[in-house]
């Protein structure tokens, strides 16, 4: 009656739930790994175009670690940035194609910043530390935790500028009438692209305050 | 000549790549804890930024855009490749690092060895396909153009680095709220800045 213990792993079991969920918030990209902030802030004046590029982000996050990590054995290590980033930069054109194709205008808005996907700190940052060492499945999962964890980033960021700056979510307005009738002004510093450091660093801000142990010496 | 100027002086100052666009914003936050190793970076990023963004300009003009390849015949004036633009932008940037880093071991081993580290990290420096993106996008008109854009992208960037460097070296003895040190004060610092740097807004030379 010997029963044959499977070598398999489940699919979701407690570490690639912790892969999934940890990037969200203890081990978020943007605020604690401090990867991929570049293209981050330029696109979080509305709602629409920073999920957009949350989207397009996660999806290449995800594929390449998998492509990457089903590849890890064969590529020789000398070479392996080259590889990478041809990878990458193969996945980014299929993205931009796509978004040319089905949301123009939103392509149109985020411009250059499709392209600076591929010089995204999360993704060669993903790709070296979890991607080039673990098998295919968990990296998968890995890399849609750490685009998740930079979406969310993002969309916080972008509502907050959209509603304190036009007033508007998605491009439906949501401050009442009254207010403005009361005097209430649009802050037009809050389209203008430092207010999104600033927004960071406030998250940053409440973050560490809940999680002492991020704190840092400096 | 005026015109150079001009494009010069407004990569620098008005489209600062830091304080307008958050492009090289990886390093910029990673590099910046001391103002010496903030210069070593910052004259790297010049020197490739003014080499690959005309490199890219040319290669952009003369094959990937809507009829670039007309110089070969007739039969290819219709093409337009300009999708693979990406590919051949970090393809250049990552040999045109390598090539770079060659040249500085041979003919001056001081400014390798400060310089040395920091050259293959800027292989993914946002800033410098950014550089190579905006070129692209704003159309200039000929090569020295596309070279003065570089190069003013690039000094914008050695500037603004090294003012946070130092800001963050002074900034060590002050008594800033714990939750806030290291990156959360900075972040706050860098987007005053950029808002100082907003006054040069719609400067014309």
């Amino acid at each position: 009656m010997s029963t044959v213990k499977t070598e398999r792993e489940p699919m979701f079991s407690a570490k690639t739930k912790k892969l999934l969920i940890g990037p969200l918030s203890k081990d978020n990209p943007i605020t604690v790994q401090v990867l991929g902030i570049c293209s981050a802030l330029a696109v979080t004046v509305k709602l629409e175009p920073a999920f957009v590029m949350s989207i397009s982000v996660i999806a290449v996050t995800a594929i390449s670690n998998l492509l990457i990590s089903l590849l890890r054995n064969t590529i020789p290590p000398r070479i392996r940035i080259i590889v990478q980033l041809v990878v990458i930069a193969a996945l980014v054109i299929l993205v931009d194609q796509i978004l040319k194709a089905y949301v123009y205008d939103v392509s149109k808005q985020l411009s250059v910043f499709v392209g600076l996907i591929i010089t995204n700190c999360i993704i060669m940052g993903r790709l070296e530390a979890f991607a080039m060492a673990n098998k295919p499945w968990p990296s998968f999962v890995d890399g849609i935790g750490n685009g998740l964890g930079y979406g969310i980033i993002l969309i916080v960021v972008a509502f907050f500028r959209e509603l304190l700056g036009s007033g508007t979510i998605w491009g439906f307005h949501v401050m009442p009438k009254a207010f403005y009738e009361l005097g209430y002004v649009n802050n037009g510093l809050m389209i203008l692209p430092p207010m999104a450091l600033i927004v960071v660093g406030i998250i940053i801000w409440v973050q560490r305050s809940k999680n002492p142990d991020l704190q840092e010496e400096n | 000549m005026e015109n150079l100027l001009n494009i010069f002086v407004k990569s620098i100052f008005i489209d600062n790549m830091i304080f307008a666009y958050f492009l090289g914003m990886c390093s910029y936050l990673a590099v910046s804890k001391t103002v010496k190793t903030s210069v070593g970076l910052g004259i790297a990023v010049v020197f490739v930024l003014g080499i690959t963004v005309p490199v890219d300009y040319l290669i952009n003009n003369y094959l990937l855009r809507k009829g670039a390849l007309s110089w070969l015949g007739a039969d290819f004036a219709t093409l337009d490749l300009s999708f693979l633009s990406f590919i051949m932008f970090i393809a250049v940037i990552a040999s045109m690092v390598q090539l770079v880093e060659m040249v500085i071991e041979k003919f001056s081993p001081t400014l390798y060895a400060s310089l040395g580290i920091f050259l293959p990290l800027i292989a993914v420096n946002c800033a410098i396909l950014g550089g190579s993106l905006f070129m692209q996008e704003r159309d200039y008109a000929s090569v020295a153009e596309a070279t003065s854009f570089g190069l003013g992208s690039g000094l914008g960037w050695f500037l603004a680095i090294v003012a946070i460097a130092a800001i963050r070296e002074k900034i060590k003895y002050s008594n800033v709220p714990k939750p806030l040190r290291g990156l959360g004060i900075t972040f706050i610092i860098t987007g005053l800045m950029g808002i100082a740097f907003m006054s040069f807004m719609g400067i014309k030379l």
